[in-house]
């Protein structure tokens, strides 16, 4: 079926998968006020939030199965949107079920926490549908404005506050970049549609514009803003130490999924053939990334920190996807960021099972000999550490992840991307340091005398880290089959551009 | 306003308010006092409003004094006097002989415009205002802005009342008393 996206009722149609996030959301945001703040009505509501992402979660999967398609319009309807949909469901999911626990045990009783993941949920379904800049700034802020109050969820907590007040000002900060260069390109094409720049860049040769090349460089500075990039990375250690540590792992995962997902859209649809204009400017974003993060990440004693530093190395990684440009590059990209976000949740859920009220215990030094007082938990953390180093069979995803990404960037035709996936490797062969090092503890070490045994896993927390785990382990054993999925499910070019290019 | 009958005047006025905004807006970020700041955000709110109306756009200028230079700045002022930011000894940024005399200058020279514009031969004697929506059948000058708004431009508008909603959401979350929980 294709949608006719000129027509509002099925303009809505075409959205469902949203409209029911976002009308569950409301729903539960009337609950949450219903009754005054409690430890249970908090689960209560969260209870609720599960119930509503899984709705969305099997609304989204059957608009995939039917194959829908859509003429020219704001959103996008494609494979694509979908599959990334679903792993920002995914991601809510992890984020609600840690949340549910945990805000239990710090006291949060904001039965909201659990609607503003949803309504951030909603934001980022948007930002991966949108095919219109407007949109794709209307998703931006959707999420980031839910997640700045998120990150400050913790209100006894200072270093909370500090979260959220950096994510705010840096990330509204990076809003004008985004902002200016949407309206730079908007004055030199005159359109805000991806489709339509892309037509109108071919049809009045608008490549060396000056203007659409500055708009073009400043859209690249508000996305790198959002995916931590360097150099536009410094909030992230602080906001990702100071947020409440399942807001952290749905920033780490979800939000940069996100904002990573319309990246890949807004350049393959509008600016795929202006490769000379970001390719450069993306390759040294890139290789400082992967650098300076895993260099930096070797000194951190905190785990939150180890792992804030590790999502910017990660960015790197998935620029380097993205720069390949390719569909292969996307599928690569689709399956990355599958494999990074199971990752990142199941070591996440063993942070959150490790920390004590008041998010103490997060030094590494806090995991040593853990493998003898709480097994499970060190095998689900060693399996997620070796996930996001990229370590063969025990790795499972991460493993697969990164050789699609080299594969990816070794098939282009750009052939200075080469030096890029040299340094991918090197930079992943440093990221051992820590990666292992926390492994290391875990096993090697013994039990520091009178240290306090962790407190055993809430349900939940357990549920996220088995489901984290086995899927990292089986997708490893099965990828070809998840390639192939993400194959089909990409982006695709406007005929302009394929037109453009063929000759 | 078009430019088509007094060209002079028009691109007088261009620069006037170009280089009014331009200035204010950089005598904005280099202030130290947050209530001289605000008050040079205004200026450059209305020599944008100026622009506008000057581009055609009469609803987007009158807007933009209504909501920005109106409400918005309202609210920053509030939450600077809350806050007691201000020190009354910096407010004013029009100190020494120089920058009376451009004060001066520039009252003087819109007063002076004014008075040119009576004397102007334009005919300005009182007329039945026309209402807009007859004008040209679309819904005259705010027809321009509504119609897009609510087709090409619904989602963006729907969604923009979601994200209302959330950022609502978000102060009250924030703003909220401390409860029994949080004063433990």
């Amino acid at each position: 079926m294709t949608f006719d996206l000129s027509i509002p009722s099925q303009l809505m149609q075409a959205l469902t998968p949203e409209l029911v996030l976002m009308a569950g959301a409301m729903i539960l945001m009337l609950g949450a006020a219903w009754k005054s703040e409690s430890a249970e009505h908090q689960r209560r509501i969260g209870y609720g939030s599960i119930g509503v992402l899984l709705l969305t979660l099997a609304t989204v999967l059957w608009f995939n199965s039917r194959g829908l398609s859509s003429g020219p319009g704001v959103i996008a309807v494609d494979g694509f949107r979908f599959a990334a949909d679903s792993l920002f469901i995914l991601g809510a999911l992890g984020t609600v079920m840690l949340g549910i626990e945990y805000n239990g045990r710090e006291g949060i009783w904001s039965a909201e926490s659990h609607v503003l993941v949803l309504f951030a949920t909603s934001g980022m379904m948007i930002m991966a549908a949108a095919r219109d800049l407007m949109i794709v700034f209307l998703g931006i802020e959707m999420m980031s404005i839910a997640v700045y109050v998120l990150a400050g969820m913790n209100r006894r907590s200072p270093r909370s506050a500090e979260a959220a007040l950096k994510y705010f000002l840096l990330g509204a900060f990076s809003t004008g970049f985004l902002l200016y260069g949407i309206a730079l390109v908007y004055g030199s094409t005159g359109s805000t549609n991806l489709t339509t720049i892309s037509e109108h860049i071919v049809q009045y040769k608008l490549g060396h514009q000056s203007m659409l090349l500055i708009g073009i460089g400043l859209l690249l500075v508000g996305f790198a803003f959002k995916v931590a990039a360097v150099p536009f990375h410094m909030w992230a250690p602080d906001v990702y130490e100071g947020a409440p540590t399942p807001i952290t792992a749905y920033m780490a995962a979800a939000v940069k999924a996100a904002a990573f997902a319309t990246f890949l859209r807004v350049w393959r649809e509008s600016f795929d053939l202006l490769d000379f204009a970001w390719l450069v400017p993306l390759w040294w974003i890139a290789a400082a990334t992967m650098v300076y993060g895993n260099v930096v990440a070797l000194a951190q004693r905190n785990v939150k920190r180890v792992l804030a530093y590790s999502s910017i190395v990660h960015s790197g990684y998935l620029l380097v996807a993205i720069a390949a440009g390719t569909s292969s590059g996307s599928a690569a990209f689709l399956f990355y960021l599958l494999a990074y976000t199971l990752a990142t949740f199941g070591a996440f859920a063993v942070v959150c099972a490790m920390s004590r009220a008041g998010d103490r215990d997060l030094e590494i030094t806090d995991y040593e000999g853990l493998w003898r007082v709480r097994p499970g938990m060190a095998i689900g953390m060693a399996v997620c550490m070796l996930a996001l180093l990229g370590f063969p069979v025990f790795g499972g995803a991460g493993f697969w992840s990164k050789v699609y990404v080299l594969a990816a960037a070794e098939a282009t035709p750009f052939r200075h991307l080469v030096p890029l996936t040299v340094l991918l490797v090197l930079a992943s062969v440093i990221s051992a340091g820590y990666y292992l090092q926390i492994v290391r503890v875990m096993f090697m070490k013994p039990r520091p005398e009178g240290a306090p045994d962790p407190a055993p896993m809430g349900t939940m927390t357990r549920v996220v880290l088995a489901v984290s785990v086995v899927l990292v382990l089986l997708v490893g054993l099965v990828p070809a089959r998840v390639i192939g999925w993400a194959r089909e499910n990409q982006p695709a070019p406007p005929k302009a551009l394929s037109a453009a290019k063929a000759p | 306003m078009g430019n088509e009958f007094l060209p002079l005047l028009y691109s007088f006025h261009f620069y006037l308010f170009g280089l009014l905004a331009i200035a204010a807006a950089l005598a904005f970020v280099t202030r130290k006092s947050p209530v001289a700041a605000a008050m040079w955000l205004i200026t450059t709110m209305f020599a944008l409003a100026a622009l506008y109306v000057m581009m055609d756009a009469q609803f987007i200028g009158v807007m933009q004094v209504l909501v920005y230079a109106g409400a918005i700045m309202v609210v920053f002022v509030f939450v600077v006097m809350l806050l007691n930011l201000g020190h009354p000894s910096e407010i004013s940024d029009i100190r020494g002989k120089w920058g009376r005399l451009i004060a001066g200058f520039l009252g003087i020279a819109l007063l002076a415009e004014i008075l040119a514009l009576t004397r102007d031969p334009m005919d300005l004697r009182l007329v039945v205002p026309v209402i807009p929506a007859t004008v040209n059948g679309t819904g005259g000058i705010i027809g321009g802005v509504a119609g897009p708004l609510f087709r090409e431009y619904l989602l963006a508008f729907e969604l923009t009342s979601i994200l209302l909603l959330i950022a609502i959401a978000g102060a009250v979350v924030l703003g909220r008393k401390r409860s029994a929980a949080d004063a433990r």
